[in-house]
């Protein structure tokens, strides 16, 4: 009797408990109110659940295409290029990919400004050299920096999946999406339109347009299709957000186990101590 | 039981510095002091919120010292942390999480009193206490929230400080005060994180105070009626400490759950965008532990009947009468004692009041559900309906359900409840004996 108001929280509680723990990284953000916005497709992402990790031939081929297609308008500039061993770069193949960038350098002896080729401890370049020339090369609209951008999303690699392969004709948007006054949705010059975005309409044009767009250079990588680049890129972007997911959820698992122990011991030491006392607690 | 370890220490050493401060028998009466026998599981939180309060300044003073309180390096510092410092991303994880599970467990703690009366005589002081600690913890996570200057960050902050306008007369200096300058800048952040910082030994203070003002009065228990002797109390250690250790384990175990396997899902995406004061999100949210306050601060708007009723016909403007609920919320727990007369404390011998206590929580749940939705029909009138709801409960249903309801009789006694049964019994339901 005294116990009801706690065992009635934790049949409420429970099952919603496993199931988070079940579920694990692929517990989706509480949805906030977006309209019209669709749901993104569900992908069985390898660093999905408790023992998810990142697929690092995959992470590489979603780099490659990161600096063959995304890199020409959109940044990375939280990641350095350091970070890349971690996917099982070499530091040859770093300094390679490093030293096609430039960054500003030490003034010379003049005190003139100076330039050198980026290195390994560098961040990653951004594509433009501010955000008004990001805009004036964009429609006025600067693309947004990749470096959070699966942890800036409700519905994170999904929705970033989703959105590169979600892009609609304009007969199509015509026919399935309405604008705010309910009429058929037209793109207008310089926009696209898109299942995932809300509101349905991109300033970004489909950037993964056709099959073999990029030539994946390891050995034993699947044919590149459009489908294919995007979940690699986005795998990729996934890392860049959060490098430290594998290791996160490496030591959780060694957290719970220890927390699990001690609090199986505690629970039999609490119940010997309260033996002693005939009807307490 | 061990009562005898009460007392002056039988070491000489001890004995000597117990007799000019008498820290070795104050560390006896904590371990040693009586506790009712009859505590259930929701006696834990009280403890776990300590826990809390000390795990977020231990992880505080760390991220502290790689946090750069700049409106131009404030994000980028924290994503340093998360990605160069080492264990930077557990230390800033476990922070953020930890001020959710914080309030979890004080909200909690708040409700297991308001079930069995841990408000009334003679624990007031003790329940202001309280009340100044929650306040405390609110201020204190909202301005923690503004420093990693992301999108919802700055924008919370935008919001909420724009409030302090509302005040009549004084409210633009104040505001101009709390800003540092003329909208929310470089000056806020810096001032935000100085009273982030300071903020939590504060809450330590009143805490100790808080302890204090327990030990004097004791705990209450399940059963609302006071301790009569030694065969209704038992020592707090080792019954209650090995309880609490247990608690402890679950509780961390929760924690743990969410920082390594959900560490994002009670935040909010926009808040990895960093800030930009030109471009307003199109739902502006704060966290989860304060959307029934802000379903209560939009509640009121200019055509709402109710303010109509009481206040907007001598010119109040809604605003003000939002910001105004919005702090009452919380400060009615202050007048509570004296709003809820009743002289039993336990809502388990208080059929009405428990009926209405539980109304009382639905009716919380319901305004942080709509504090999530977007301020338009149909969220808007539930949430004036849920909002009229919550006060009506402190100031109509709780004064009128202790005159009119007729409790069921009290027990004798702690150790005997069973035998309680008959009306004699009831006598003295919150006797002064102490």
């Amino acid at each position: 009797m005294i116990r009801s108001p706690l065992r009635a929280l934790h049949r409420l509680l429970a099952p919603a408990a496993i199931a988070a723990v079940l579920a694990g990284g692929a517990v989706p953000a509480p949805a906030f109110a977006a309209g019209d916005a669709v749901a993104p497709k569900a992908v069985a992402w390898t660093f999905n659940g408790v023992f998810g990790r990142y697929d690092y031939p995959q992470l590489r081929r979603g780099l490659q295409v990161y600096n063959e297609v995304c890199a020409a308008c959109h940044g990375l500039r939280l990641v350095a290029y350091r970070d890349l061993a971690a996917i099982g770069l070499s530091e040859a193949q770093i300094r390679t990919i490093a030293g096609d960038k430039e960054v500003a350098g030490e003034p010379d002896e003049e005190g003139e400004p100076t330039v050198r080729p980026a290195e390994p401890k560098d961040r990653f370049v951004d594509p433009f050299p501010n955000v008004q020339a990001a805009m004036a090369s964009n429609n006025g609209a600067a693309p947004p920096d990749l470096s959070l951008i699966v942890k800036a999303r409700g519905g994170a690699a999904d929705y970033v999946y989703s959105l590169l392969t979600g892009y609609v004709s304009e007969a199509a948007c015509k026919k399935q999406f309405k604008d705010s006054q309910g009429n058929p949705l037209v793109p207008a010059e310089g926009q696209y339109c898109n299942t995932y975005m809300s509101g349905h309409i991109i300033a970004m044009a489909p950037p993964l347009t056709e099959d073999g767009q990029v030539e994946y250079e390891e050995a034993g990588a699947p044919p590149a299709s459009v489908d294919q680049m995007s979940k690699d890129v986005t795998a990729f972007l996934a890392w860049a957000a959060e490098p430290y997911m594998v290791e996160r959820k490496r030591m959780g698992i060694k957290v719970m186990l220890f927390l699990l122990l001690f609090t199986g011991f505690m629970y039999a030491i609490y119940r010997q101590v309260k033996k002693d006392v005939k009807g307490s607690a | 039981m061990s009562t005898e370890a009460q007392g002056a220490p039988r070491n000489r050493t001890l004995k000597w510095i117990d007799d000019r401060m008498p820290i070795v028998s104050m560390t006896e009466h904590a371990l040693y002091y009586p506790v009712p026998r009859n505590l259930n599981y929701l006696w834990n939180f009280g403890s776990l919120a300590g826990l809390s309060l000390i795990i977020m300044i231990v992880t505080g003073i760390v991220l502290s010292m790689h946090y750069t309180p700049h409106t131009d390096y404030a994000f980028d510092s924290v994503e340093r942390i998360m990605r160069d410092v080492n264990y930077g991303w557990l230390i800033r994880y476990v922070h953020m999480n930890g001020g959710s599970m914080f309030f979890i467990v004080v909200y909690l703690h708040i409700f297991r009193g308001l079930y069995y009366g841990s408000f009334k005589t003679p624990r007031e002081l003790l329940w202001w206490l309280g009340v100044v600690i929650l306040f405390l913890m609110m201020a204190t996570a909202f301005m923690g929230y503004v420093l990693p200057w992301g999108q919802m960050s700055f924008w919370a902050a935008k919001v909420i400080t724009s409030m302090v306008g509302a005040v009549p007369l004084i409210g633009e200096s104040l505001t101009e005060l709390l800003w540092g300058g003329f909208t929310v800048d470089n000056p806020t952040l810096n001032r935000f994180y100085s009273l982030h910082y300071l903020l939590p030994f504060v809450i330590l203070g009143v805490v100790v105070l808080h302890i204090w003002a327990l030990h004097t009065v004791k705990a209450n228990n399940p059963l609302g009626i006071d301790m009569k002797g030694p065969q209704d109390s038992i020592d707090f250690h080792p019954y209650y400490t090995t309880k609490d250790l247990f608690g402890t384990g679950v509780f961390l175990l929760v924690f743990a759950a969410f920082v390594f396997y959900a560490p994002n899902y009670l935040g909010h995406p926009d808040n990895y965008i960093q800030a930009d004061p030109l471009k307003t999100p199109p739902h502006i949210v704060p966290e989860w532990y304060f959307l029934p306050y802000y379903t209560i601060l939009r509640s009121f708007t200019d055509d709402w009947w109710l303010f109509q009723i009481l206040l907007g016909w001598w010119g109040m403007e809604a605003k003000l009468a939002g910001v105004l609920a919005m702090a009452g919320a919380v400060a009615v727990l202050f007048v509570l004692p004296w709003l809820d007369t009743s002289r039993v404390r336990s809502a388990k011998f208080r059929p009405v009041y428990r009926v209405f206590f539980w109304l009382f929580v639905i009716d919380c749940l319901i305004l942080g559900w709509i504090g999530a939705q977007p301020a338009e029909p149909p969220w808007t009138s539930i949430g004036q309906w849920a909002t009229l709801w919550y006060f009506a409960h402190f100031l109509v249903i709780l004064p009128l359900v202790s005159r009119v309801e007729r409790p069921r009789p009290l027990p004798h006694s702690i150790s005997q409840p069973v035998l309680g049964g008959g009306a004699a019994a009831a006598a003295a339901p919150m006797e002064a004996s102490r």
